[in-house]
């Protein structure tokens, strides 16, 4: 099982990570945006409802922009920028 | 694309949605008509079964909030070791200050069902196996059940998993037995049990070493006793020492280690010093951050009370202590051990029924579930339409799928790939972990540190240094899986 992570375009990025339970979405996540730089944007695609609490604190704790949160049929689709 | 074409497709695409929606609702009406149907087939076949219903219905209750908090023990540690998140930790603290004021007064009034657990080096070292396993799983006990109810596959495989092991563990014997200290065999042999019962590791570690520990509620011994006489003693030993104290503590740790370094920043920032007032400020802010959570704690705590005052005031009603005497009297005298008993504890646990059910299918395998001290002795091994705790479980799992249906979060996902040997692996060590401290997070630590018996936070230690073992493993995993995702571009 592997995760998917794109560039989109520069400073643009793409983490799937559909399948994965916890703590994993959250890892994954906690790493993309470790690697990337400042004010980069990468859209994270995930289907663990419990990750989404986990990922939006741990966003505001690090001061990182959630833009976009939306979900649908038990997906969860988060676009962060790293601040 | 034209504006004609666009609209058309999100047209379809809302029409969908409405759909799914659709769908969610009716599935969750029928699961919960599903369980009132039971609940009425069960009171009409023997008033007796009321108290199994009432079972049913606090499962359902604790599924409900489970889910809707996202609330997992296993979270607690591994977001703050993986994350630095603190919010599990926090909901959890909140349960545990609820559940004790509410069973001190309980115990105040004569209507608890609390026992202290054997306190001993074993509640640590099951801890710290349970501790890696509920990481690996993905879940604790209870987290792995609620996320069933959310259509998660690999935590059914641990559940199931957890199940096997315990009852595997309980019966198995062979190379096993070579490893047995003689001054267990020897005291085992002291107990008085039936011929026949003493044929597994677990027989002689639960007879010849677990029964000689001693238990201990603080209330109780002799310093709270004799200070504080009566029932004031629960409150001060059991709630405010056992409890209140140890919670306000680890929080107070937690947010010195994690969350004052980040905050002090911002206010210096904002402000350009920070004072105690600050400090206070972010603590609240960290008790605060996840509403949702904190609130879902507060609630399991006052559940938690809730079902034991009213398994009590049900066993007062029947005359009983435990569910066996009104199984005799309905006469399923098969379901139970020797001593007339079957698993019942009047309170929320886990783990013990998952291994009973576990140990039925065996049964009807073959295998000969009954010549032990666990099941045999102990527990018995009632008919899986008969077992109150295990009901609580369907309950749980059927609560949760009912609220993840209605906020459009349940989606059904195969294990797949290393997750099936992480389900696989974390489930028996869940298992193994929780038979050698008899429970799991929520029996071996929830209840019993709510209880004023020390042994819980035993469990709590082990735990927690086995979610950090198992975080570690975690974090070399993704790391190298990030890696190899990382490698066709530049970053």
């Amino acid at each position: 099982m592997a995760i998917k992570f794109e560039k989109v375009s520069d400073g643009n990025y793409s983490l799937d990570i559909r399948g994965y339970v916890c703590p994993q979405p959250q890892l994954y996540t906690k790493k993309s945006l470790e690697k990337m730089n400042e004010g980069e944007i990468v859209k994270v695609v995930f289907d663990n409802p419990s990750s989404a609490e986990t990922i939006a604190q741990m966003c505001d704790q690090a001061g990182h922009d959630i833009l976009e949160r939306k979900q649908e049929g038990g997906e969860i689709v988060m676009v962060i920028k790293k601040g | 694309m034209e504006i004609s074409d666009r609209l058309d497709a999100e047209a379809i695409d809302k029409l969908s949605v409405e759909t799914t929606n659709k769908r969610n609702l009716y599935w969750a009406f029928s699961i919960l008509s599903f369980l009132i149907l039971v609940s009425m087939v069960y009171t009409r076949a023997n008033v007796y079964y009321i108290y199994l219903v009432t079972y049913i219905w606090f499962g359902v209750a604790y599924g409900m909030m489970l889910q809707y908090g996202r609330f997992c023990f296993a979270s607690a540690a591994r977001d703050l070791f993986a994350n630095g998140v603190a919010r599990m930790a926090v909901g959890i603290m909140a349960a545990l200050v609820f559940f004790g004021l509410i069973q001190a007064s309980l115990n105040a009034a004569n209507m608890s069902t609390f026992e202290p657990g054997p306190f001993g080096i074993h509640m640590v070292i099951g801890g710290l196996v349970f501790g890696v396993g509920m990481v690996l799983a993905g879940g604790c006990a209870s987290g792995v059940l609620y996320k069933v109810g959310e259509g998660n596959g690999t935590a059914l495989l641990a559940v199931l998993v957890m199940g096997f092991s315990q009852a595997i563990f309980a019966v198995a014997g062979g190379p096993l037995m070579r490893i047995l200290p003689q001054s267990w065999i020897k005291s085992a042999a002291t107990k008085g049990l039936p011929p026949g019962k003493i044929n597994s590791w677990y027989d002689v570690y639960l007879s010849g070493y677990i029964w000689n520990k001693p238990a201990t509620q603080i209330a109780k011994t002799s310093l709270i006793a004799k200070t504080f006489p009566g029932a004031s003693g629960y409150f001060v030993g059991d709630a405010l020492l056992s409890v209140i104290l140890p919670a306000i503590l680890i929080l107070a740790l937690i947010y010195i280690i994690w969350i004052r370094k980040s905050f002090i920043k911002k206010v210096i920032k904002a402000k350009g010093s920070a004072g105690f007032h600050d400090e206070l400020a972010g603590f609240w802010g960290m008790v605060t951050a996840s509403k949702r959570t904190t609130l879902t704690g507060v609630l399991i705590g006052i559940t938690a009370g809730l079902q034991m005052w009213v398994l009590k005031g049900m066993q007062n009603k029947f005359g009983i202590s435990n569910f066996g005497t009104l199984l005799t009297k309905m006469g399923h005298t098969v379901d139970l051990s020797t001593t007339g008993k079957v698993f019942d504890s009047g309170f929320w646990v886990i783990a013990t029924q998952e291994s009973q059910f576990a140990a039925w299918v065996m049964e009807k395998l073959g295998m000969n579930m009954h010549s032990n001290v666990f099941f045999g002795v102990m527990s018995g091994v009632p008919a899986i339409w008969r077992n109150p705790e295990l009901w609580m479980i369907v309950g749980i799992v059927l609560g949760s799928m009912v609220v993840a249906l209605i906020n459009r979060e349940f989606k059904w996902k195969w294990p797949k790939g290393e997750l099936i040997i992480f389900g696989i692996l974390g489930g028996l060590l869940m298992g193994i972990g929780s038979r050698l401290s008899l429970g799991c997070n929520v029996g071996a630590f929830f209840d019993r540190a709510a209880g004023g018996d020390p042994s819980g936070w035993l469990f709590f230690a082990g735990m927690v240094t086995g979610a950090f073992v198992g975080v570690k493993f975690l974090n070399w995993h993704t790391e190298r899986k990030m890696e190899k995702a990382m490698e066709a571009f530049d970053i």
